[in-house]
């Protein structure tokens, strides 16, 4: 049987791989939505682990509501870019710093 | 009626200014100048009741009405008047209308929302003088800086945006301070009434800081000097509907303040204290008379002088430790707090008037310096024979009200020293030498060029508005008494809590 | 009659009030001609009411009294009431302040005639005349500082009565800010008062007096001045104020830019009377500071002698009046000095008369010659206008004490007096009065020779339309020559040498000053008193004087302009007035304003609304735009922020 750590580990990659795709990413905004996607799988992944290992189903039920929300993000994140691109005519992260100071 | 007497001359105003502000626009101006008049009639109306009512003989709260609000916090919607608060109320009832009268022809933009701002601010403003509770006063107190800022952002003249910023700015800055106080004091004393401020103990150190944070939140609003610069620039710019207010009502929230929350509450920081507002009472008696001098803008003129005035009302009010220390008879320093008060309300019909008078002539000639008056006399007759009677209210001329305030306030304070007496007179000669040399200047000699030829006279309203206020003038000048006797057991009371030490003893 | 005391102070003091109210208010509506009735009417009733109260209180049985009328205010220990006192004092200024004040409304009939405030001069003679009758009538400080500024506010509108003219409005200025600076000694004074002695009230604080003749006062650390010579001295600079002493003279001459029958009532017979009035109401207070008598007298003395100098070289006639007044009002105040308050009293009323009446003939003259003043365009007026002649020369002599003329029995008593005292000063005052009866005949003869007599000097014009006045203009003119002859020596024995006198108890003397007394002893009759005046100095240097003024301008009349290139330093210091009005115009004016400026723009708009106030706001604009620079607005950026902050939140968790 593959221990918890392992579980958690890939996990805390996973998450640490999409925080450096929202910091070192300065090119394209789908890539930003993917890794927040991807942010909320990492986390996804310790709820199943922690399910699995201490025997309780609350886990599940959380993934699966993080689930829906992560869809419904993806589509309003989505719908959202599509609004941008139409008003400024650019995803590219760099562009986008209207709340500049 | 009694038991919601007040509440009434609270809320009339303020859901009256909201009808006419929902169902106002400039196409039926006339409406709203009609409904804006009823809703101030009525409310000086309800002030006969009010004054018929008040038994001046006993110093508790009357007509007190109290509703649980949070109760979580011990905060309550907790009204009552006492003699100084009732007068100020009716000042307020009399002002209002006398600006609503004053505006009737001059304002004739937005018209509804003028009259709902003035009405809004009657109503908070007589809240401010009734709440007994002190997170009540603090939501009225700032509650009246949202109507002054925009009459005066909307209704001013050039530079009103920065005036406007800096009246608000500089006025919350001072208020926010105090509402650290004001919760201090909840620690101490579990609840929000002033009433139950009045018996907590304190050490000296805790009073000092309390004293000082409600001095800021006072001293900007008499407006003392240094923190003044922010009412000359307010006055100019605000319309004349708004000067008078200011003149008339707001700067005596300051001192009311003085009177209600830190002469009773931390008297011994006022007595240890005291210098400091006597000094600067002084300095702006003799300084900014002096500064009044150098105007060359009416109204900053009348700003000024007005700080000088308001001089008179903080110095009569910090001035009884000293006197009760020196003849240790607590009798005589009856009349340094009343020549305060009567200081306060005088003040507001002479320089509320004077506000008005440059008002008509800046209407006329779209312009405020002196320079380009001259020979207004030759022209308006009748406004030149009213405006001397209110510059000589402001000179301090006996028989006039102005008199009144300023002489209690001189006399009694050779009792406190010869010397604050001695400086506190100058304004004998300074008030007369601003006032009268801009009255010189602005009505007398030749008329001065084309713009000052075209004057009309004043009639019909105007003269209604100045028989008015020189009446009040001219009564209150020839017997003060009927001010004083509503006063003298209220003050006395609050002699005797401002004498008692509240320091813990240990 | 049979109105009481009481109901008759009422009618005086009321009478002028409602005269003033109506035709104030409905001047416009009811016309010139109803005006001068009602105000006329009101002052004439307002006279007889005051005869009647006078000779009740001061001829008849009817004992003095004072009284309360309403409390003004009531605070704490103190009260303070209107009311008044009813004694011969006050009775006697009654009667005189509505006598000359019923003539002047006479005159102005005619004076002010076609003068578009034409009822807007009734209604401030009348209001003056009530606040003067509420000074004089008082019974207590409040009430006398009340009418003391009332007469000061309708002098200040009076003399600036013609606002058009810059002139007008300088004088009316100028008088209204030096009675002020009077007024805040004054104010002082009663302050200080009410302090020690715990009421304004005559009675009361009189009664009190021997209490506290020794208290002393530190204004200063480390000197104890005496209370009562503390508060003589204060309520003096208000009577320095009001009756134009030296140095706060200065307005009296600006004052003359008024209409000329507000000279002769205001100017010269009652309100600059006020202040020798207040002391000597004030007598048993002054009595017991030989400091304060000091000041006085050697005040008095001063401008008795110094502003009848500046006479002599004006050319304007109501100058030369006005200049006389001043030195007039210092020999009452100088015998104030003396302690001879009767005798000050006493002058006053002569000179009220003669004084009113030189005024008044002035402006007659004035207006034969088209309002010019000057008297150089003058001379010959006799041939013209005689009865103005007549009635001018009997004022003339009056003012130069010539017996039997009222001003010589009130100035001698005066004179003698002040030989008589021994208080510190006397003898400077004595020698300054002594040269005063000399100046004072000097200059009024002066203008007299060159207003009636000497060649004429006018333009044809003027000289064609030249003719007698009006006769409500020499009705009054005749009404005060009569006084001004018979005053002196009908009323001399009750007013000085009787005991009781006429003002009975209203002033009080102490037996260390009563040089009053010691002249009665040498006092028999009226006839030997007028021939004793024909021995004294004082009448010879009156006649030197006339006869110079003979000499120098009727006889030889190159003379003047001989001394003045003579003597050019004097003649500068004199048309100068000693520098007074330059001294006040570039020191004090000069330094108040430039003060008030350095105040306003480098202390007020600079410090502390420049760099305390806008300093904070830029203070703030500066942080903000170092700190928006970390706002770079990128999404990434502020990731990264947050997860670094959520980093150390976690590390601070763990340690």
């Amino acid at each position: 049987m593959i221990p918890l750590t392992h579980y958690l580990i890939v996990g805390a990659a996973l998450f640490s791989l999409s925080l450096a795709g929202i910091v070192i990413n300065r090119k394209n905004l789908i890539i930003l939505l993917m890794c927040i996607e991807l942010m909320l799988l990492a986390v996804n992944m310790n709820f199943i682990a922690f399910a699995s290992f201490l025997d309780n189903i609350a886990g599940e039920v959380f993934v699966f509501f993080i689930l829906t929300v992560a869809a419904a993000e993806a589509a309003i994140g989505l719908a959202i870019l599509m609004v941008l691109y139409r008003n400024r005519h650019t995803i590219n992260v760099e562009d986008l710093d209207l709340l500049k100071g | 009626m009694h038991n919601i007497l007040l509440s009434l001359l609270i809320w009339i105003p303020i859901i009256g200014g909201g009808l006419v502000l929902f169902t106002g626009n400039d196409k039926n101006a006339k409406q709203a100048r009609v409904i804006g008049l009823i809703v101030s009639c009525l409310t000086l109306l309800l002030c006969i009741p009010l004054v018929r009512g008040f038994d001046p003989h006993i110093y508790t709260m009357q007509f007190r009405e109290t509703v649980v609000w949070i109760p979580a916090y011990n905060i309550n919607y907790d009204i009552g008047i006492d003699g100084i608060s009732l007068t100020l109320i009716l000042l307020t009832a009399f002002t209002t209308f006398i600006v609503i009268l004053s505006s009737w022809k001059t304002i004739r933009i937005r018209v509804a929302q003028f009259m709902a701002a003035f009405l809004i601010m009657q109503g908070l403003m007589i809240g401010v003088f009734a709440a007994i509770d002190s997170i009540l006063f603090y939501v009225f107190w700032e509650g009246i800086l949202i109507p002054m800022y925009l009459s005066i952002g909307i209704w001013g003249s050039v530079n009103r945006s920065y005036a406007s910023i800096k009246f608000f700015l500089y006025t919350f800055f001072g208020s926010a301070i105090m509402l650290v106080a004001l919760l201090y004091l909840y620690s101490q004393s579990g609840s929000f009434s002033i009433l139950s401020f009045y018996e907590v103990k304190l050490s000296q150190s805790a009073q000092n800081w309390i004293f000082l944070a409600f001095f800021l939140a006072f001293a900007v609003k008499v407006p003392m000097w240094p923190v003044h610069t922010w009412l000359p620039d307010a006055h100019t710019e605000a319309p004349a509907g708004g000067s008078v207010v200011l003149a008339a009502l707001m700067l005596k929230m300051g001192v009311y303040g003085f009177l209600r929350f830190s002469l009773p509450i931390v008297p011994d920081a006022c007595r240890s204290l005291d210098w400091l507002i006597i000094l600067l009472s002084l300095i702006a008696i003799a300084y900014i008379g002096l500064v009044a001098i150098a105007q060359q803008d009416m109204k900053k003129l009348i700003a000024y002088s007005s700080i000088a005035h308001m001089g008179f009302a903080t110095l009569g009010c910090f001035m009884i430790f000293k006197i009760i220390d020196k003849t240790g008879n607590l009798g005589d320093a009856y009349m340094s707090l009343e020549g305060g008060m009567v200081q306060m309300i005088s003040h507001a019909f002479s320089s509320g008037a004077m506000f008005v008078v440059v008002g008509i002539l800046y209407d006329k000639l779209h312009t405020r310096l002196i320079g380009d008056y001259g020979g207004v006399a030759n022209k308006m007759p009748i406004l030149a024979a009213f405006f001397m009677l209110f510059a000589m209210a402001n000179v301090g001329l006996p028989g006039t009200s102005g008199f009144v305030g300023e002489f209690m306030v001189i006399l009694s304070g050779i009792q406190a020293s010869f010397w604050i007496t001695f400086f506190a007179a100058t304004t004998l000669i300074l008030s007369a030498s601003y006032t009268l040399w801009m009255y010189k200047r602005v009505f007398f000699g030749k008329v001065a060029n084309d713009n000052v030829e075209s004057l009309t006279d004043i009639r019909g309203l105007d003269i209604l508005v100045f028989s008015l206020l020189g009446f009040m003038t001219l009564f209150l000048g020839i017997y003060p008494q009927a001010v004083l006797n509503l006063l003298h057991t209220t003050i006395g009371h609050l002699l005797d809590i401002s004498t008692y030490t509240k320091l813990v003893s240990l | 009659m049979n109105l009481s005391a009481q109901q008759l102070s009422f009618i005086v003091i009321l009478a002028p009030l409602l005269g003033s109210l109506f035709t104030g208010f409905l001047g416009k509506a009811l016309g010139t001609k109803a005006s001068h009735r009602i105000a006329v009417t009101g002052l004439g009733i307002a006279f007889i009411a005051a005869l009647f109260l006078c000779h009740a209180i001061t001829f008849g049985n009817t004992p003095p009294r004072s009284f309360n009328i309403y409390t003004w205010a009531l605070s704490g220990t103190f009260q303070f009431n209107i009311g008044f006192t009813l004694d011969s004092l006050s009775t006697i200024m009654a009667v005189l302040v509505t006598f000359i004040s019923f003539l002047v409304h006479i005159y102005s009939i005619g004076y002010m005639a076609g003068d578009p405030g034409y009822q807007r001069f009734f209604s401030y003679i009348s209001l003056f005349t009530f606040a003067m009758l509420l000074l004089v009538l008082s019974n207590n400080f409040l009430q006398l500082f009340i009418g003391w500024e009332g007469v000061g506010l309708v002098s200040y509108l009076l003399i600036g009565f013609w606002f058009k003219r810059d002139s007008a409005n300088a004088g009316s200025f100028k008088a209204f800010i030096v009675n002020r600076i009077g007024d805040f000694g004054f104010l002082l004074g009663i302050a200080l008062v009410l302090a020690y002695f715990g009421t304004l009230n005559y009675e009361q604080v009189f009664a009190e007096i021997p209490v506290l003749a020794n208290a002393t006062i530190r204004l200063f650390p480390g000197t104890d001045w005496s209370l009562i010579t503390v508060i003589c001295i204060l309520l003096f600079i208000g009577a320095m104020g009001k009756s134009a002493q030296m140095p706060l003279h200065v307005w009296l001459p600006e004052s003359m830019e008024g209409p000329t029958p507000i000279s002769a009532l205001i100017h010269a017979a009652t309100m600059v009377t006020a202040g020798i009035f207040m002391i000597c109401r004030m007598s048993p207070l002054y009595e017991h500071s030989p400091t304060a008598l000091s000041v006085v007298l050697v005040v008095g003395a001063t401008g008795a002698l110094f502003t009848g100098l500046i006479g002599i070289v004006q050319y304007d006639i109501k100058r030369v009046v006005a200049y006389s007044t001043l030195s007039q009002l210092g020999y009452m105040v100088a015998g104030l000095g003396a302690s001879a308050y009767s005798a000050s009293l006493f002058h006053l009323a002569t000179h009220a008369c003669f004084k009113a009446l030189l005024f008044l003939g002035a402006g007659s003259v004035i207006m034969g010659m088209h309002h010019d003043q000057d008297m150089r365009n003058m001379g010959g007026l006799r041939r013209y206008m005689p009865i103005t002649y007549t009635t001018f020369l009997i004022g003339s002599l009056a003012l130069a004490a010539i017996p039997p003329f009222a001003g010589y029995y009130s100035k001698d008593a005066i004179i003698e007096a002040i030989g008589l005292t021994q208080i510190p000063g006397a003898t400077y005052a004595y020698i300054c009065v002594l040269l005063g009866a000399f100046v004072t005949a000097l200059y009024t003869f002066r203008a007299f020779f060159l207003v009636f007599h000497t060649q004429e000097r006018m333009d044809e014009h003027t000289r064609e339309h030249l003719h007698e006045s009006p006769s409500v203009v020499w009705l009054p003119l005749v009404c005060l020559a009569v006084p001004s002859i018979v005053l002196g020596f009908l009323f001399i024995k009750p007013m000085l040498y009787t005991e009781p006198g006429l003002l009975g108890s209203s002033v009080i003397t102490l037996p260390a000053y009563d040089v009053l007394s010691k002249m009665a002893e040498e006092y028999h009759g009226i006839a030997a008193a007028t021939w004793q005046g024909l021995l004294g100095a004082p009448f010879w240097l009156s006649v030197f004087g006339i006869f110079c003024a003979w000499y120098a301008y009727q006889k030889a009349p190159e003379t003047p302009a001989k001394l003045a290139r003579r003597f050019s330093i004097f003649y500068r210091i004199l048309v100068n007035k000693y520098g007074f009005d330059d001294f006040n115009q570039t020191v004090i004016v000069r330094s108040v304003r430039n003060l008030s400026s350095w105040f306003y723009f480098i202390v007020d708009t600079k410090c502390i609304d420049n760099y305390v106030v806008n300093g904070t706001g830029r203070m703030i604009s500066f942080l903000s735009r170092l700190t928006r620079q970390a706002q770079t607005g990128y999404l990434y950026h502020y990731a990264f922020v947050m997860i670094l902050g959520v980093l150390i939140f976690l590390c601070w968790l763990m340690i």
